[in-house]
Parts: C-alpha cells; structure tokens; sequence
C-alpha cells in the first residue's frame, strides 16, 4: 500500500516537471524542471527495486548530461526571438499530436490485460549482483559500445579540425593576396 | 490500474509531452531537453519490463543507453555552439539554410 502512495507521488512529481518545461521561458528552469523530473524517476527505480539503475540515473544523467547542459545555458545566454517567443508557428499541430497521442495511450491502458510479473529474488538488481552479472555475460557488449563511442567522438574532432583547417587556409590566402 | 500500468502511462505520457515539446518549442537548448524528456520516458518502459520479467539483460541495456546518452549530448551541445557562433541565434528557424 505505502509503496503505491509513493510511486504515485514520485510519478506526479515527474508529470508536474515535465508539463513546467512546456510553460518555463528561461532555458535555466526548464533544465531544473527537467532535473526535477529526473529526480523523481531516479526514486521510481529505487522504489522497483532496480537500485543500480537509480544509481546511473542520479550519476550520469543529473550529474553529468544536465551539468553540461547548464554550462552550455550558462555560456549561451542569447536573448533574442527563440527567448522572448516561447512556442514556434508548429503549436497548433504539436498539441493536435498531443491530443491523438494522448487518445492511442488511454485505449491501450483501458483495452490492456493485467501483466503477470515474473518471480524476482529480493537482490537481483542491487549493485553488486548486477556486477557480477555484468562482468561474466555482458562485458564485451559494453566495451563494444565503447569503442564505436569512441569512433564517434574521434570523428567529431576530426570534423571540426579539418573546418579550422579550412579557415586557416582561407585567412593565409587573404593575406597573401594582399601583400 | 496496477502500479505497472500506472508507470507504462506515466512513460507514455513523458515520451508524448517530450515529442510535442520538441515540435512546438522555439529555442533550441530547451529542444534538446526535450529530447532527453523523451529517452526518460523509453528507459522507465524499459525500467518497467526489466522488473516484470525479471531479466537482467534490460538493466545492462539501459547501462548502455545511459552511456549513449551523455555521448549524444557531448557530442550535440558543442554542434549547437558552433552554429550559435555562427548564426547568432538559438532560433532553429533561423538556420533554414541547412536544409540543404
């Protein structure tokens, strides 16, 4: 019973977030609106028992992706149309969308059949056994993933190094054929 | 409706209030936040499943996800500063020209 009362507030907590980001004018609130969100799935894991992923919520998502991206709000404070115009011309459209999406989501719960849970151990998803999970069956998925990150990020840089590149190359010109 | 089906509408909610917010919004940091609203959405269905079937397959899926997630922003935020250094604005109407 208690747990119902409190996946009920921790959802009503992440609904009120997610609906503020829509009504929020400064990129800054919708970020803490959105934390706000996030937070209160971080305490849906835990309240599931699946401790290890509330763990990767709080680290990696509020701890390091919003973090970027208040340093990225910090040190792009445009204030020009897209800040004092909330909604783009596409409004009517996006909450027709809402709408549909919105009717398609209450049939499926109403049409939907009770869902049997599988019998869980009391520890299957806590820190450690997830470990020793992870380090015997999956290891090699994730150093897979790794690597094509990896991949991702060198070309990136290689993207934006052959741009400087190109710049410089531009500017010399100039230059030269000036003097 | 049980704990479970509260949690699948309250993930469809989260994945449809983050699509229409990246259609409807103006500024392109809150698009991106919106974005991420949505892959929050996916991971508590994901959450969700995992714990009903009991496989701990999903919860490295979702280890995997999150990894690619905080890639995706490293690598979307600086895009964005580049074409506000160049554009000198965060209106994505203002960046038609790369409709190619």
């Amino acid at each position: 019973m208690i747990e119902t009362v409190f996946l009920m507030i921790f959802s009503f907590g992440a609904l009120v977030g997610a609906v503020a980001m829509f009504f929020l004018r400064h990129p800054m609130r919708v970020a803490l609106a959105l934390i706000g969100t996030m937070l209160s799935l971080a305490a849906i894991y835990a309240e599931l028992g699946l401790h290890v992923i509330a763990v990767f919520q709080v680290l990696i998502y509020v701890g390091a992706v919003m973090v970027f991206m208040i340093y990225a709000i910090m040190l792009l404070d445009v204030r020009d149309r897209s800040f004092t115009e909330r909604f783009s011309p596409l409004l009517v459209a996006g909450l027709a969308g809402l709408l549909l999406l919105v009717g398609v989501l209450v049939d499926g719960l109403l049409r939907g059949e009770p869902l049997v849970a599988a019998a869980v151990t009391e520890d299957a998803f806590r820190v450690g056994a997830f470990a020793i999970v992870f380090m015997d069956e999956f290891w090699v998925y994730f150093a897979l993933a790794a690597v094509l990150l990896l991949v991702a990020e060198i070309a990136a840089s290689a993207v934006i190094d052959v741009r400087r590149r190109g710049r410089d190359a531009a500017a010399s010109g100039k230059e030269s054929g000036r003097g | 409706m049980d704990n479970t089906h509260l949690l699948l509408a309250l993930s469809g909610t989260l994945f449809t209030l983050g699509l229409v917010g990246v259609v409807v919004r103006r500024n392109l940091l809150v698009m991106l936040m919106f974005l991420e609203l949505m892959l929050n959405g996916v991971l508590l269905s994901l959450a969700v499943f995992t714990q009903l079937l009991a496989a701990e397959a999903g919860a490295v899926l979702m280890l995997l996800v999150f990894t690619v997630a905080a890639a995706e922003i490293a690598i979307a935020v600086p895009i964005l500063l580049l074409l506000v250094r160049a554009g000198h604005t965060l209106d994505p109407g203002a960046y038609g020209g790369l409709k190619g």
